[in-house]
């Protein structure tokens, strides 16, 4: 059982790093959420879950912390990606499609 | 050295990677992002080091912090959205 816990520990480290390093690299707002959100949500989900599974007196705590991350995570790169669109924040000049061009009011800013 | 020791440095030099992007960022946003991240790979790192120094209240001091980093980004994307 530790073993398979350390084999997921660095399966999810791997998976942070990328995750990181699609920080750095790419060029644009929006492809850096993708890498940001979706590397880093499994990442910390794997990593958590691994030790929970070397040390089972603390599963229950660690499942508790992973589901959390997996629930907020995507939830506030949503409103990241949310505000930079509605703040007009440009692609990538590479990028192909732009589908908030087909509706207008997803690009408008609605008054509080 | 254990396996663990490189964990520690892959995910270290993953929150590295992270500040680096966030001092060139051109924008707002992009540094906002990479706060972001860099905040959840610390979240999976202290639970890491918790196992390590076999120390219980890592988990909860982990917990807060994923708290606390989800509603300062939700803060501040409402505020770049619009402005408070």
């Amino acid at each position: 059982m530790y073993i398979v816990g350390e084999i997921v520990t660095g399966i999810g480290a791997i998976f942070l790093f990328l995750g990181s390093l699609g920080i750095l690299r790419l060029p644009d707002v929006y492809n850096r959420l993708q890498a940001g959100t979706k590397c880093t949500t499994l990442g910390a989900f794997l990593t958590t879950l691994g030790v929970g599974i070397m040390e089972p007196a603390w599963f229950w705590k660690t499942l508790l912390i992973a589901l959390f991350i997996m629930a907020t995570n995507p939830i506030s790169s949503h409103a990241l990606g949310r505000a930079s669109c509605k703040s007009n924040v440009p692609l990538w000049d590479k990028s192909v499609v732009d589908k908030t061009k087909d509706f207008e009011e997803c690009r408008k800013v609605e008054e509080a | 050295m254990s396996v663990f020791t490189v964990y520690l440095i892959i995910i270290i030099l993953g929150v590295i990677l992270c500040l680096i992007r966030m001092l060139k960022g051109p924008g707002a946003p992009d540094r906002v992002v990479a706060v972001d991240t860099a905040a959840t790979v610390t979240t999976a790192l202290l639970v890491l080091l918790g196992f390590l120094f076999k120390r219980y209240v890592y988990l909860d001091v982990s917990l807060v912090y994923a708290l606390l980093t989800f509603i300062g980004t939700v803060a501040i994307a409402r505020y770049l959205e619009r402005g408070i």
